[in-house]
């Protein structure tokens, strides 16, 4: 999901962090082996940090990422037992414990603000820095679509290694060359036919010398990557076993209601607790600060949680409102406006002479484009439990950072880090949300109350959606300049709005953020047209209310804007809007074949059906790069009564690099199809004097199943490594969408959600 | 506090809460079923969806003292013939990602074939549309519930 691409730790932790250490005693890059050897069950040997076997023989593979919906259980457990040579049939999983091993590496060095296209030894050299740097002090997080890249080499490795130490242990056994033995289904099978189970072999292979350097598949003998696989968290999301964070019931457990500062950022000055204290199952009324991010209040712990919600309700507090008091996002916008109308920003592209290029032009199109505050809405809302224990704690959490959880439930308890463990719980819904510690800080201060007593602290669905850290709203001007032959010569774009880096910088980790923040501009300047001539900038406008990362991040609003004005140009130059794109891309087949699969696969350029009443219908056409993913989407829209948009069909292709699990990749895609929808059609929160005015599912409506399009996907076979999957399908729904309802209606829209005249 | 006898999967149970007391809290935190799900606290979502009498209901938005002398079923209980068709479907299908809402999602699918065995897709967005899913999982639950209605 989102990610933290911290451009600024590139350049500070990177470079300075080389320094500082020295390139020569840089520790290893190797991430098979914890620093502690994973803990071991009965008959259970583990053989570096990512696999244990029993003697039974069920493998258990380490998750160090988190669940959250995308499939990480299935497709990494994939990766371990294609080089294991495993039996899926007994592949469990764990959640790993917090380890440098586990750091996600490869969304760090993917964070640089270059093109893509770029090319030179210098960034090699940087990215190869970033990846040693980020092993030491970076952080387990699982965002930025980068689980299976990340975890690519190390998991495949962790089997291979696993794999080379039980053939060598039946080899010792059986007294033939480890050369002449093979390995299938669970199983090391001898020169002569014989065989031995893992679970059989496991306690010896583990005394093996591990590989310094496991041999790895070629790509044509995978046996279960590349294969359609079916989830294997299933079960027990359809039987109730599944646990999610508010599910953590830990002996004892007492509850938590908050009542937080309405305004954003706020603090409770004074309150009277008599009249919660007076309530019954009462054992605490605790007055929280605003931390990392949050929002101050007063809580209530009780022995039930409608009884905390009660009392918490019954609380009297005076308010101190603080700097949002005054904070409108009308406002705002029209300060981004303003901001992108009249400022230069900071270039992340230029190509050419853009501005010559415009003089010089013979017709000249421009536009504004628009895109709202949104909140994150996963089903489950926030909640984190504690037990706070004087010298030691633990957590549980459905959390997206479980190193970043720990320091916060740390720092709010007064104690050092390693003595608070973390239990990460399956996420019911992250989207860049549960990247954030506020509400994790919030659960803890106010446990360390009621030592002893595991509380659990859970938020409202209505302060979920007003206590969020928000998408970023963004303004963004264009324009463009065709020649005498109505030929594209310059393309322009600035766009302005808040930056998330330098924020989470300062919340989580206590640093100054500074530096262009690449989350701004991705989606704008990184993109594979082939512009004549270019400039492609933001403005960073820093004002104090909170924003975090929202599934495809930058994406999520720049690709509606680019897309659009794309779409304005392929017309203003007289062409299809297909032909239009093909053009601005003969240098770049991956996305030339994507867009081409997608138009084939819907008819493009064939009449439209009519709805199934009968309406009218139209398409539109996207194409976006995101999270090394090129993904193209047609959408098939119609109006209904009250001029009602309604997307009946989407076609979706991609090309992702090497396709792990298609079964999971079409998954996404339809998922980050609907996803996308609801904030193309529904999502916006207005904020007014620091308040979030949408409360719940009625005024703040997420796509229902009546609404929701049939999806089509394509996925390509793709060339090298895998990458992301989980959001590059989320940012060309709207445009796709927007484009469709100019194609039937002749209204441009150009501000989010889709509203028709 | 009260005390009040209740039938949870066909099981005789008593519960001590404050009478006003949404269902849903009474079952996840007194009887630590925690299948059905807290989503939004106003019968917006569907995440805590249970059946009474057979009927899908929002146990969020309805006090445990309403629940008295019916018969209460949760996601761990529920094992009808419609069930296990709607539990086979949501595998083959692979209906499910995060998960939070798929116990209600269940729930209402299996009220939703008890009492109309082959829904159109009309019904089904009559049925299903209460059921809120912010991983989008719409189109299978869909193709699920006509699986789960041939297998029938």
């Amino acid at each position: 999901m989102a990610s933290t691409r911290r451009t600024v730790i590139l350049g500070t932790l990177g470079a300075a962090g080389a320094l500082a250490i020295g390139w020569g005693v840089l520790p290893p890059r190797q991430r098979l082996n914890t620093a502690q050897a994973l803990p071991t069950a009965e008959g259970e040997v583990a053989f570096n940090g990512w696999v244990k076997i029993a003697r039974d023989g069920a493998v258990t593979v380490t998750l160090a990422k988190s669940e959250m919906g995308q499939g990480v259980v299935t497709s990494l457990c994939m990766l371990l037992a294609e080089e294991l040579d495993a039996d899926w049939s007994r592949v469990r999983w764990q959640p790993s414990p917090i380890d440098k091993i586990f750091n996600n590496i490869s969304t760090v060095v993917d964070g640089l603000p270059v093109h893509p296209d770029t090319d030179n030894a210098a960034l090699d050299v940087l990215k190869w820095l970033t990846a040693k740097t980020m092993r030491e002090v970076g952080v387990m997080m699982t965002g930025g679509s980068s689980s299976v890249k990340d975890l690519w080499l190390p998991m495949r490795q962790a089997g291979a290694a696993a794999r080379e130490m039980l053939v060598a242990a039946a080899a010792a056994q059986w007294g033939v060359a480890a050369a002449d033995c093979g390995t299938e289904n669970g199983e090391v099978i001898a020169p002569d036919g014989r065989r031995l189970g893992y679970g059989a072999l496991a306690a010896a292979a583990a005394q093996q010398k591990m590989p310094a350097s496991p041999k790895l598949k070629p790509p044509e003998r995978h046996r279960l990557i590349g294969q359609p696989t079916r989830r294997i968290d299933t079960p027990g999301k359809i039987d109730g076993s599944a646990r999610f964070g508010i599910d953590a019931l830990p002996e004892g457990l007492l509850y938590a209601s908050v009542k937080m500062c309405p305004t954003l950022g706020g603090r409770a000055q004074r309150f009277n607790d008599a009249p919660a204290r007076a309530l019954p199952g009462v054992k605490a009324v605790v007055g929280v600060e605003p931390l990392r991010g949050g929002t101050g209040g007063v809580a209530v712990v009780a022995d039930h949680p409608w009884r905390a919600r009660k009392a918490a309700d019954a609380l009297d507090v005076t308010w101190a409102h603080g700097e949002l008091a005054s904070f409108g996002s009308a406002a705002a916008l029209e300060r981004f406006a303003q901001a992108a109308r009249s400022e230069k920003g900071y270039a992340f592209f230029e190509t050419g002479e853009v501005e010559p290029a415009l003089a010089g032009a013979a017709t000249r199109i421009e536009a504004e484009y628009r895109a709202p505050y949104l909140a994150h809405a996963a089903l489950e809302p926030i909640n984190a439990t504690v037990l706070f224990e004087g010298n030691k704690a633990t957590v549980w959490v459905s959390t997206q950072v479980p190193g970043l959880a720990r320091s916060a439930a740390a720092q709010a308890l007064g104690l050092p880090d390693e003595a608070v463990t973390v239990n990460v719980m399956l996420l019911g819904g992250g989207f860049g949300r549960r990247l954030e510690t506020d509400f994790i800080a919030q659960a803890a201060a106010i446990a360390k109350a009621v030592p002893g007593q595991p509380v659990q602290t859970l938020w409202s669905r209505e302060q979920d959606t007003r206590h969020d850290l928000y998408r970023p709203a963004c303004v963004a001007r264009f324009e463009a300049g065709f020649d005498a032959d109505r030929r594209l010569v310059a393309w322009k774009n600035t766009s302005a709005g808040q930056a998330i880096v330098p924020q989470v910088l300062t919340r989580a980790f206590g640093l100054p953020g500074g530096g262009p923040d690449k989350t701004a501009s991705e989606g704008a300047f990184d993109q594979a047209y082939e512009w004549p001539a270019a400039r492609i900038a933001h403005v960073a406008v820093a004002l104090p209310l909170q924003v975090g990362f929202w599934r495809s991040v930058g994406h999520s609003h720049q690709a509606f804007f680019k897309e659009g004005f794309v779409d304005e140009c392929a017309h203003a130059a007289g062409q299809d809007p297909l032909a239009f794109r093909e053009a601005l891309l003969q240098k770049h087949p991956k996305q030339l074949a994507v867009l081409r699969a997608v138009a084939k696969a819907a008819g493009w350029g064939t009449p439209s059906p009519a709805a199934p009443d009968g309406a009218k219908t139209a398409r539109g056409i996207a194409l976006h790069d995101s999270f090394g993913s090129t993904v193209a989407q047609v959408a098939e829209v119609s109006l209904g009564p009250d001029k009602a948009i309604r997307v009946h069909r989407v076609w979706c292709a991609i090309d992702c690099g090497l396709a792990v699990n298609p079964a999971g990749i079409r998954q996404q895609l339809e998922g980050a199809v609907v996803f996308g929808l609801s904030a193309a059609l529904h999502g916006g929160v207005e904020i007014v004097d620091g308040q979030v005015q949408p409360s719940n599912f009625h005024d703040q409506p997420i796509v229902r199943l009546a609404e929701a399009p049939r999806v089509e996907c394509l996925i390509l076979p793709g060339k090298g490594q895998p990458e992301g999957v989980g959001e590059p399908g989320v940012p060309p729904i709207a445009p796709a969408v927007a484009n469709a309802l100019f194609a039937l209606t002749g209204q441009r829209l150009r501000s989010l959600p889709l509203k028709l005249a | 506090m009260k005390t009040m006898l209740l039938n949870i999967n066909n099981q005789a149970v008593n519960v001590i809460a404050d009478p006003d007391t949404p269902l849903l809290w009474a079952l996840r935190s007194e009887q630590r079923l925690v299948g059905a799900k807290y989503g939004c606290g106003k019968g917006l979502c569907g995440a805590c969806t249970v059946h009474l009498d057979g009927q899908a209901v929002r146990s969020c938005s309805m006090p445990v003292s309403a629940a008295v002398g019916r018969r209460i079923t949760t996601i761990e209980g529920i094992d009808t013939p419609e069930a296990r068709a709607v539990k086979a479907a949501w595998r083959v299908i692979d209906v499910a990602q995060c998960g939070y809402c798929q116990s209600g999602q269940v729930m209402s699918a299996c009220a939703l074939l008890a009492s109309k065995p082959a829904p159109s897709d009309a019904d089904i967005d009559a049925a299903m549309s209460g059921n809120l899913c912010r991983c989008g999982t719409y189109p299978r639950i869909r193709a699920a519930i006509h699986l789960a209605s041939r297998s029938l």
